[in-house]
């Protein structure tokens, strides 16, 4: 019974998600950037997200994407399972050493072209992990990176922002 | 009950081991640093903290009698050099060799590089392997996980973890409580407040202060909203990893909803930084107090709708029980906290056997259940949801008049805490000089969660493994810092 009433809340009830997020001040993302990628990949991208050390915080809003109110699926953009599939790589966390070689071969197992996105302040350089024995840095430091999205964590709304922008 | 700390010899640190081999107490942290060791074990009403000196470089190995210590003991050696003599298993487990010094926080030397890592065999007629990881299929943490597997069926896992090190606690060392705190509260994003009112309450304790009654009240309201966050996300996550999205959507707007309220109470969705020691960073305003209010009346009418339709569907209940039974007596030789132990028998909470403010003048029940599958595991997050509402009104209702903060002074002293997260008990422990941190131990209730699910997943399907998992939501950031 709560499976029918719910299906038709669901069918008949106003939609839950919201309007996309519209100004992009706070991205820094080249025009060069979202033209290329329109360009090669039309209006639809495929995400495979990396934790290369991060504290779960950005992991948890990267799979609020998902839920009703973010409804990322609807620009086109979709977390896929493999690297062989994705058109970008979405990283997150300081870069631990532990992680650096996971994170190179999963660019490397990416077919070109293919763009890397930076998340929340550790894989941007800016966290609480600086410094130490156990970290690289910033995702920079290993990989060439094309778009930065700041937070500790960046919201979902920062998060769709940006990655909206690689196809606008 | 509170933690008492006791200097021991060699025979006292061996008796504090046979303890926790037979049974008589529980272990709660292990970690060194330059030529010591402390144990902390719980029980009998008490919490103790053994310091054992080890001018030689060496101890006895508490993992050779009491398995749920062994990863505990490989960490801290890999950490500080310092050799637990009977160890059955001397290999490393945070030091993949990628650093450039081996013991970091003991007398650091040159890497020797990275070594080949041998996974525990096993051995029979057509076995096969899997390795999966560290980047894994969905948006999760790293880590590999070693299967073995005869046909379809699991005969053995092994995980291998230390992917997501930071040097958190070598970070801590050095630095003033402040920057101390951000980064406890980063040990693990989704025990956010748990890590940091376990932070602040061992500084406290450390500091012999005590915060205002309000700082107390409200620190409990993040960490019950925390709670309602992750068992929401969770018990839509479990059923979607058995292939029933309708439950994942709706308990995904309940989650989004709890965030939205926390953002709107404390200015952060998952309230990082809002908890120092001394007190809390921000008080809660009407307006905050009203989306609170708000959030429980949304939940108490949409949740009901949703646990019927977990209890109603016999094709989701088909793949949840019986599904990764974790036996009674494994949870409670492991000590497992939270959903684990309580879906196994094991009914510690924290929050009543260290009675914390303001816990103790709050009326709540920590249910359990025995058969310790999926599905237990399910409904104990079901139940902890109904309590965490009640809680959270009676927090609102009752919320104390006073400030939220009071000055810290410069101390020296040392001090432990215990708190409930939604996963279970989170320990911490602080040496603290002229205001800054000495030394900083953290210990994730995952450390005995983790090898819980290499037995949970014996005799299962692979297939099963995604499920499995889930129901455990073992964190990875919090056991490797």
């Amino acid at each position: 019974m709560s499976m029918l009433r719910l299906l038709a809340e669901g069918l008949l009830g106003p939609a839950l998600t919201e309007a996309p997020p519209s100004s992009g001040e706070l991205i820094e993302l080249g025009a060069e950037l979202a033209m290329a990628a329109r360009r090669r990949l039309g209006r639809s991208l495929s995400i495979r997200q990396v934790d290369a050390g991060s504290c779960n915080g950005c992991e948890l809003e990267i799979q609020a994407l998902g839920n009703a109110y973010y409804d990322l699926e609807r620009f086109g953009l979709r977390f896929v399972a493999s690297p062989r599939h994705a058109d970008v790589l979405l990283v997150t966390g300081p870069v631990t050493f532990n992680m650096q070689e996971a994170l190179e071969r999963t660019y490397a197992a990416t077919p070109a072209p293919k763009w890397v996105v930076a998340a929340g302040a550790c894989a941007i350089g800016s966290g609480p992990f600086t410094g130490g024995y156990a970290c690289v840095g910033a995702v920079s430091n290993v990989l060439p990176v094309d778009l930065r999205i700041p937070g500790c964590p960046p919201t979902p709304t920062l998060l769709l922002l940006g990655l909206v922008s690689l196809l606008a | 009950m509170t933690w008492s700390a006791l200097k021991v010899d060699a025979e006292g640190w061996r008796d504090a081991i046979e303890a926790l081999a037979d049974g008589r107490r529980t272990l709660v942290g292990l970690w060194g640093e330059p030529g010591v060791v402390h144990m902390a074990t719980s029980g009998g009403g008490e919490g103790v903290i053994v310091e054992l000196a080890c001018p030689s470089g060496a101890f006895p190995s508490v993992g050779a009698r009491h398995a749920p210590a062994i990863r505990l003991e490989r960490a801290l050696a890999d950490l500080t050099g310092l050799v637990p003599e009977g160890a059955a298993d001397a290999r490393p487990w945070l030091d993949h060799g990628r650093w450039s010094v081996r013991h970091p926080l003991g007398a650091a030397e040159p890497s020797s590089g990275p070594a080949p890592y041998a996974f525990l065999p096993a051995e029979g007629e057509s076995l096969h392997q899997i390795p999966v990881g560290p980047v894994h299929a969905g948006v999760i943490e790293p880590g590999h996980f070693r299967f073995t597997a005869a046909g379809e069926t699991v005969v053995r896992l092994e995980a291998r973890l230390g992917y997501a090190h930071r040097g958190l606690e070598g970070l801590m060392a050095g630095v003033d409580l402040g920057r101390a705190a951000t980064l406890a509260g980063r040990a693990s994003g989704d025990s956010t407040v748990a890590y940091q009112i376990a932070f602040a309450r061992a500084a406290e304790a450390a500091l012999g202060i005590d915060p205002p009654q309000r700082a107390h009240w409200l620190r409990a309201l993040m960490a019950e909203l925390e709670r309602l966050a992750n068992h929401l996300g969770d018990i839509g996550a479990i059923c979607n990893d058995a292939a029933f999205v309708l439950m994942h959507a709706h308990c995904g707007v309940l989650r989004e909803q709890v965030l939205r309220a926390a953002d709107a109470a404390f200015g952060h969705r998952l309230m990082m930084d809002r908890i120092a020691p001394g007190g809390v960073a921000v008080d809660l305003e009407p307006a905050g107090e009203a989306a609170i209010r708000r959030l429980v009346g949304l939940i108490r009418a949409r949740f009901p709708l949703i646990v019927d339709l977990y209890d109603d569907t016999a094709s989701l209940q088909d793949r949840t029980v019986g599904t990764g039974i974790v036996r009674p007596e494994l949870a409670a030789r492991f000590g497992a906290g939270g959903h684990v132990g309580r879906a196994s028998g094991r009914g510690f909470d924290a929050r009543k056997a260290f009675c914390y403010p303001p816990y103790d003048s709050l009326a709540f029940d920590t249910p359990t259940r025995e058969e310790g599958d999926v599905n237990a595991r399910v409904w104990i997050r079901i139940e902890e949801v109904r309590q965490s509402l009640g809680l959270v009104e009676q927090i609102l209702d009752r919320l104390p008049a006073s400030p939220t903060h009071m000055a810290v002074p410069m101390g020296r002293g040392e001090g432990a805490a215990l708190v409930e997260g939604f996963r279970g008990d989170v320990f911490v422990w602080v040496g603290l000089a002229a205001g800054r941190v000495e030394r900083a131990a953290l210990r994730d209730p995952s450390w005995f969660q983790w090898p819980l699910l290499e037995a949970a997943i014996e005799g299962n399907i692979v297939a099963d493994f995604p499920l499995c998992n889930k129901s455990f939501n073992c964190s990875y950031a919090g056991v490797d810092l």
